[in-house]
């Protein structure tokens, strides 16, 4: 009796085959009433070159298949949900409920953006509210919610600072980029036409205040600054770096990607910034899964308001609000309708849910990433040792002399039970280990994540291999990244033609 | 890995080999070292212009996107077709088969304002210790 026992597919700890690999002949998962018009010969209608036999492969089974399929497939997912999720920069706080409760009250989750705007008072009300709290809550004048995510916020903003430049006669040629800026940022600049100049951080990983005086001259447009930075620092010298642009009648981007540390503390626009993007799926807790999606509105001081993407959100006699189509000087529109309208809603249930409570969140987590620091600090290598904000970046120069990397730690920490942090990033860190675990956190859940990373800096140092060929514990081993980029593997193909099989 | 004597090297990591009216550019072994595993080059096609100075084409790796600069000011002939398929030469052969373009040199004295190998040896080496600091 060497025959193998098959045994059914336990989700939990098998793995799931491709849903091409279940399918046989003639199975379906649907069921459609007998034609009840005269059939019409599809090459006919579309021309015969549309017409296509059949598709190879595609799969073919039963309803239940189906949902057990994909349902399988969506366990095998980490989420905030399931435990902490310390990726630096990306803020992964808890999405609380009641946002999504909000979200699919009636009035709001079956409104239509066609919908005559008499009867689209009361949306028309919460994006209003919304921007008044971002405005309130980075002190501009004033705010456009349509761009998408972080990034198109960004692309947003710097259109604004040419069209601005160019209504002064000249667009200019340059954006200032800090080596510690967030990197999408050179990105933005070079598909808004700017060319960029990077500006190297002085020791402590401050933007170098003497060579950006040197460097900012007629010729440049803006100086795009993260704060507080991708090493989690605050910049210090802010006002200063304001004024030097604006002597020379340059602006100051700010990307907000890092709003979670300073929410409801300091205002942007206070401290000079003429504009700058809001991540709301990261500092106002809506979901980032799925591909989003994600929304970036773009606060602005009142010299580039005119050039806000219409339509504007106006409110007219009685308190009644127009979204006005109409604006000489705009860019344009730089989405469809009002934005991810939905994400607006979640992110404004969050801030009214805390009304001036989003101090207490900033300041929480704040002090998780400092505790979390002054735990590991020495354990793991700090390479700049200004006081950190809503995250900590540590480097893998202990353990890289033992040939363990960040990386290797990162897929060590998914044996633990946790998402790792963010590898390699930002990259003035050689091997950074980006570490932000938001206010959600506990102090247990605190030490739970510091105790992994002390025992794995142990077997680092003791039974390197265990880290380096981590992780163990899951469906699928170390994977093979550099192979999947080099040799793709882009589409599924049946092993056997099936043609041939069913012959 | 030695650096090859009758090359030349920029403090970006780039290295170029004159060879009569044409040069080749590459990038260091000490740059491929950073960079980890090469998964895709984006090159300049032939008739291209090269700028001193700018960038000209991106190595892509498994940790990041890096753009590559011109060592000098010249019109590329060619660019290294097999990088397409075989991007990995650039890790296992940066000074010869991983080389990125041929170029016909506007000006082969600007070759003279860029470091020798004795020079690039004592540039990386003043780099890692700084690193490690």
């Amino acid at each position: 009796m060497n025959k193998k026992i098959k045994k059914a597919s336990r989700h939990t700890s098998q793995n799931e085959g491709l849903i091409f690999e279940k399918s046989s002949p003639g199975k379906r998962a649907f069921e459609l009433p007998p034609l009840d018009v005269p059939a019409a010969d599809p090459a006919k209608a579309l021309g015969v070159n549309h017409r296509r036999a059949g598709i190879e492969g595609f799969p073919e089974v039963s309803e239940i298949e189906v949902l057990r399929h994909f349902t399988r497939l969506s366990t095998w997912n980490y989420a905030i949900d399931l435990g902490m999720y310390p990726l630096g920069s990306c803020t992964m706080k808890y999405n609380p409920r009641v946002n999504e409760f909000v979200a699919r009250l009636d009035g709001i989750a079956t409104e239509h953006p066609y919908q005559p705007q008499e009867l689209s008072q009361g949306c028309l009300k919460i994006m209003r509210l919304l921007e008044k709290c971002l405005l309130e809550i980075t002190g501009m004048d004033a705010i456009t919610l349509q761009p998408a995510a972080g990034a198109h916020g960004e692309m947003t903003g710097l259109m604004l600072i040419r069209a601005y430049l160019e209504k002064l006669g000249n667009p200019r040629k340059k954006v200032l980029i800090p080596d510690s800026a967030h990197g999408t940022n050179p990105a933005t600049a070079v598909i808004a036409g700017y060319e960029v100049e990077n500006i190297k951080s002085e020791s402590h990983g401050q933007i170098d205040v003497d060579k950006l005086r040197d460097l900012v001259t007629g010729d440049v447009a803006a100086l795009m600054i993260t704060n507080p930075s991708t090493l989690g620092i605050f910049e210090q010298r802010i006002p200063e770096i304001a004024e030097i642009l604006h002597a020379k009648g340059a602006l100051l981007y700010m990307d907000g990607a890092n709003m979670n540390a300073l929410t409801g503390v300091t205002r942007p626009g206070d401290l000079g910034v003429d504009l700058m993007h809001l991540n709301l799926h990261k500092t106002f807790s809506t979901p980032h899964g799925g591909g989003g999606p994600g929304a970036g509105p773009v606060a602005m001081k009142k010299i580039l308001e005119p050039f806000r993407p219409v339509p504007i959100l106006v409110e007219k006699e009685g308190g009644r609000l127009a979204l006005e189509p109409v604006r000489p000087d705009s860019i344009g529109r730089v989405k469809a309708f009002s934005g991810n309208f939905g994400v607006l809603v979640r992110a404004l249930a969050y801030i009214l849910a805390y009304g001036p409570g989003v101090r207490q969140a900033t300041e929480d987590a704040v002090l998780n990433a400092n505790y979390i620091r002054k735990h590991l600090e020495g354990v793991y290598e700090l390479p700049y040792s200004l006081p950190s904000m809503h995250e900590v970046v540590f480097s893998d120069a202990i353990q890289k002399k033992n040939g363990v990397s960040t990386m290797d730690i990162a897929k060590r920490l998914i044996d633990y039970g946790f998402h790792p942090y963010t590898t390699a990033f930002p990259l003035i860190v050689a091997g950074a280990m980006m570490i932000e675990p938001t206010e959600s956190e506990s102090k247990e859940e605190c030490d739970l994540f510091i105790d992994a990373m002390k025992s794995i800096a142990v077997e680092a140092a003791t039974t390197p291999e265990i880290v380096k060929t981590a992780p163990h514990t899951t469906r699928v081993r170390r994977l093979d990244e550099v192979g999947a980029a080099r040799k793709p593997v882009l589409r599924w193909k049946p092993a056997v033609p099936r043609s041939e099989a069913a012959d | 890995m030695a650096y090859p004597k009758n090359y030349r090297y920029t403090k970006e990591h780039e290295w170029i080999s004159v060879d009569g009216p044409l040069a080749t550019i590459g990038i260091t072994d000490y740059a491929q070292h950073e960079l980890g595993d090469v998964v895709f080059v984006e090159l300049p096609k032939p008739g291209a212009k090269l700028e001193t100075g700018k960038s000209f084409g991106t190595v892509e790796s498994v940790k990041a996107v890096s753009e590559i600069y011109a060592p000098a000011a010249g019109e590329v002939i060619e660019s290294n077709a097999e990088l397409q398929n075989t991007p990995e030469k650039i890790n296992t052969d940066p000074h010869s088969s991983g080389w990125l373009v041929k170029v016909r040199l506007t000006n082969a004295a600007e070759l003279n304002g860029l470091m020798d190998a004795p020079a690039y040896e004592a540039y990386i080496a003043a780099k890692s210790t700084e690193a490690s600091a």
